[in-house]
């Protein structure tokens, strides 16, 4: 066998969540990236996220495309179905698989390459469809597998390993989705693990499309002096400007609620996401007031991150399209079937 | 002609142009036949186009029930002005051609083997109705009137089949009875009525139903249980999944909530369509997308991920002429080679191969089922011919013990009784491993993909591994053979060295021509193709006869290249017999070819 699976390691005293499960219920097989991968500290911000959140391993589907954020799937939560998909068609299977059973917590991991090229159609669509899902950007800047080549969201000007010039402009996925019209977007840096855990439980609360773009340096091929995707360029040009707590329903609010700097979102479950503001002139609720405040702080080369724009209230494609609550795999056949008189009875207009 | 000839055996032609309404009038034409009691199809050749093109309806009536083109033409209504010489010289001789006399046409008197009969639709249709576009449609209803007068058509039978389309509009009863009464009393007072063509009562259809193949493969969804469609409009695929859409509104809605209990999604595109479909069957639910032969290749990358991560997914693929955009709105079987082997790598895919809307009611609902047993995707191979075109067929029935094949599924009891569960294991050897639904229990739990994986569903690179599922996977190519719909045999009155194999929309050409070619003293057997892989039968046909002519409607002779790779079969024993102009093969196309045949083997 070519994968390894992970040593599950008993810790005496092990804390377990709501549900009885170990943090490490919710891990999968061993990682086979770089080692110092930014992807790497997405996948353990996920475990800790679903954790934390008590879900059952078996109500998640996690998805993905082609490339090194995708193969992720298999890096956390063994216990949920996986489906490794085709080069940017991850959406398109999600979609499916939640239109067939709506009741499934899905999670998608996808790249920048996987999303904002070959798959950029498919991310606008789950996007302007606002299906059910946290759908999570693993962006880099570069194509990893493929040995380094520019991503469409390398930035104008980015240097590659080998010293060429990007002179494309770059693709925000964070700017496209709120431009589409996403009901949650979010962006979130692999290196900031205490502001990326509550946006990905935010996410995956969230009812609709949740978009979280996290820029996640790789090692290899884009961590070095002139890239704009490296460690040190994001952590010198580090913009939180919403930071997100999460709040489970029954949970009281501790931390101060001051109206000028924080704003409280009521999800559809009864939770809440505390938004803490950097800047309070700027409303996450406000789709134009979110893209100035991206534009205004992109073009000095900063990177914006957090909850940026916001919406609970957003139809579902379910709710368009008026499909019943019920999972539809969940309906037994005598339900779906009109039976032998109702077809004598259609027939008689056929004559 | 002679008189007897001709009564209840006939072919009406209708030249108009698009967009002008002569849709329902044809219609009406074509059921008060089928209510006459005649066995009758309906062949509409239309243009890719809203409005203006020219458009053609053949209505073909015959006392026999032979059902496919002939390269006849008995009564031409030329009402598009556009086309005039050329329906005038597609008359056959001792034929009938009616046109709009209110405008005077050239070359109107070019044929003196045939009878031209004017009649002044537009001015009448002018003097009686007032809005423009009544006008126009009128025009249409008023052909039928006078029809109905020269072909002995039951006026009676027309005035019932307008009340029951109009039932709640009755205004528009009166108007097109109007338009009927202005066409028939005008041949009746200018012309000798009936024609030697002409209709009469006879036997009884109401054991028949008229429906084109599209919808009747949509209630074979609604039967199976389908609940998920995923799709992107492409003709002539899309009217399956407005019917499919207009069955569930209809059959699935809860009467209590009014919530559906389907979802239909319009994808941004094929391969989003395909994908959808990928996840709703993985997820559990019956799940299938209608599309055509562009649509096919786009979806291709999903097709080849579907056969080696083994996820069921039906494709109804509504084959039109080829190759790229070729003729969007006409006919062909071109997408055999490309279906059969979808997508890159070795694969190999089921295909069932309904020959009517029957088969396509029926077929849809075994798609279904041996997707699912299978574990793989199965193509549904229509063509425009079926899909589009009205039918006469024997009434659908249904079986309420109908249970659908769900295939190896484990559950959650079996699961939670397991030490461990691997995706890929053939734990019995039919090639066919279990596989188990998200939602259900953790122990179910496996990671699909497309990459290398070894039986236990893990990611591998290992030589030995590898080749074990994709050596697997042809074991199971091998159980499909038996499930697959048999092929079926109709064999000669007299026993004889020639077959023909044919499939699809060439079964009713390949019927009738059997029988004229019986009459001139030529016996051919014959064996109808139903699904791929090949039953054992097929190669034993082909062994029995030292000459089969593969029938069938692409330029590439697809099928018999299928026979000869797949069944090992003598190439020199297969001889092609090609029908590719994009109209639906007519019964004259087998005759002339195998006469053709007979003769040249005979000089040789």
């Amino acid at each position: 066998m070519t994968f390894i699976a992970k040593p599950k390691i008993k810790l005496p005293g092990e804390q377990l969540n709501e549900i009885g499960l170990k943090r490490s219920d919710y891990e999968g097989v061993l990682s086979t990236l770089c080692a110092g991968c930014g992807h790497d500290s997405i996948t353990a911000a996920i475990v800790q996220a679903f954790w934390e959140l008590s879900i059952a391993p078996k109500d998640v589907v996690k998805l993905s495309g082609i490339g090194c954020s995708s193969k992720t799937p298999a890096y956390f939560i063994s216990g949920a179905h996986g489906f490794n998909s085709v080069h940017g068609r991850m959406p398109a299977v999600a979609s499916g698989a939640l239109a067939a059973n709506r009741d499934l917590v899905a999670i998608g991991v996808s790249g920048d390459g996987d999303s904002l090229s070959i798959g950029f159609g498919q991310f606008g669509h789950a996007v302007r469809r606002n299906v059910n899902m946290l759908y999570i950007i693993e962006n880099n800047g570069v194509y990893g597998l493929t040995k380094g080549q520019f991503s469409a969201s390398a930035d104008r000007g980015s240097k590659s390993k080998r010293g060429a010039v990007n002179r494309m402009r770059s693709i925000d996925p964070v700017a496209t989705a709120i431009a589409l019209g996403g009901s949650f977007v979010a962006r979130g840096f692999s290196g900031d693990r205490e502001q990326l855990v509550p946006l990905i439980k935010a996410g995956i609360k969230h009812r609709g499309c949740a978009v979280i773009d996290v820029i996640s340096p790789c090692v290899t091929f884009n961590d070095h002096e002139g890239s704009t995707k490296s460690y040190a360029y994001t952590r010198s040009h580090y913009n939180p400007a919403v930071n997100a707590e999460y709040i489970a329903p029954a949970e009281e609010i501790k931390a101060n609620y001051d109206k000028g700097e924080t704003m409280l979102v009521t999800l559809h479950d009864g939770s809440r996401i505390l938004l803490r503001k950097a800047d309070s002139s700027f409303p996450p609720t406000l789709r134009s007031a979110a893209m100035r405040y991206l534009e205004a702080h992109s073009s000095r080369g900063e990177v914006v991150t957090g909850v940026l724009y916001i919406n609970e209230d957003m139809p579902l494609v379910h709710d368009i399209a008026g499909t019943t609550a019920t999972p539809l795999t969940d309906l037994p056949y005598e339900r779906l079937s009109p039976g032998s008189e109702a077809l004598n009875r259609l027939q008689k207009r056929m004559r | 002609m002679s008189d007897a000839s001709h009564v209840n055996d006939f072919v009406i032609k209708i030249a108009t142009a698009n967009g002008t309404g002569s849709a329902s009038a044809n219609g009406l034409l074509m059921k008060a036949l089928f209510r006459m009691g005649l066995p009758v199809t309906g062949k509409n050749l239309f243009p890719s186009n809203i409005q203006g093109l020219p458009t053609w309806y053949e209505i073909r009536a015959n006392r026999d029930g032979y059902m496919s083109r002939t390269g006849r033409v008995d009564v031409m209504v030329a009402m598009n002005a556009q086309t005039y010489s050329q329906d005038l010289a597609e008359v056959s001789p001792g034929g009938f051609l009616i046109y709009d006399s209110t405008w005077p046409r050239r070359d109107m008197d070019q044929r003196d083997d045939i009878t031209v009969l004017g009649i002044p639709l537009a001015r009448m249709c002018n003097e009686h109705f007032d809005v423009a576009r009544i006008r126009i449609l009128m025009k249409n209803v008023a052909y039928v009137g006078a029809l109905a007068a020269l072909m002995d058509i039951d006026t009676e039978v027309l005035k019932t089949l307008l009340q029951e389309t109009f039932a709640s509009k009755p205004k528009l009863v009166e108007g097109n009875l109007e338009a009927i009464r202005l066409g028939y009393d005008y041949a009746k007072e200018h012309f000798t009525c009936p024609l030697p063509v002409r209709a009469e009562r006879m036997g009884d259809n109401r054991k028949h139903i008229l429906i084109d193949g599209n919808s009747a493969a949509a209630l074979g969804c609604v039967y199976a249980g389908a609940t998920v469609g995923a799709w992107y409009p492409i003709t002539p695929s899309t009217s399956l999944m407005d019917a499919f859409q207009g069955y569930c509104e209809r059959f699935r809605k809860d009467p209590e909530t009014g919530e559906n209990l389907f979802c239909i999604i319009q994808a941004e595109d094929e391969l989003a369509a395909a994908g959808m479909v990928l996840g709703a069957n993985w997820t559990g639910a019956r799940a299938f997308t209608p599309t055509s032969g562009p649509g096919i290749s786009l979806m291709s990358e999903f097709i080849g991920f579907a056969y080696y991560a083994e996820i069921p997914a039906v494709f109804f693929d509504v084959q039109r002429v080829g190759p790229s955009t070729g003729m969007p709105t006409r006919t062909q079987q071109c997408d055999l080679m490309t279906c059969a082997y979808a997508s890159h790598g070795d694969t190999r895919h089921p295909m069932l191969l309904p020959a009517n809307p029957h088969e396509c009611f029926e077929m849809a609902v075994q798609a279904f089922d041996l997707a699912e047993r299978l574990q793989t995707p199965v193509f549904f191979m229509s063509d425009l011919d079926i899909g589009m075109n009205d039918w006469m067929i024997p009434e659908l029935t249904w079986d309420d013990a109908y249970q659908p094949d769900r295939g190896k599924v484990l559950g959650p009891d079996e699961l939670e009784d397991m030490e461990r569960f691997y995706r890929y294991l053939d734990s019995d050897g039919d090639g066919i491993p279990h596989r188990t639904y998200p939602g259900t229990h953790h122990k179910g739990a496996y990671f699909v993909r497309g990459s290398g994986h070894n039986q236990y569903g893990g990611y591998t690179e290992d030589a030995e591994e590898y080749q074990q599922v994709v050596d697997r996977l042809l074991v199971k190519w091998d159980t499909a053979r038996d499930l697959v719909p048999a092929p079926v045999l109709t064999p000669a009155e007299q026993k004889s060295d020639l077959g023909i194999i044919a499939f699809g929309s060439s079964d009713g050409a390949v019927i009738e021509a059997m029988d004229r070619l019986a009459d001139t003293g030529v016996h051919v057997d014959y064996l109808r193709l139903r699904g791929f892989p090949f039953a054992d039968a097929v190669a034993e046909f082909i062994e029995a006869h030292e000459t089969v002519f593969v029938v069938e409607q692409n330029r590439d002779a697809q099928m018999r290249l299928l026979l000869i790779q797949e069944t090992g079969a003598d190439p020199a024993r297969l001889a092609s017999l090609l029908h590719y102009n994009g109209l639906p093969i007519p019964s004259d196309a087998v005759v002339d070819g195998i006469t053709e045949h007979i003769l040249k083997e005979a000089a040789a």
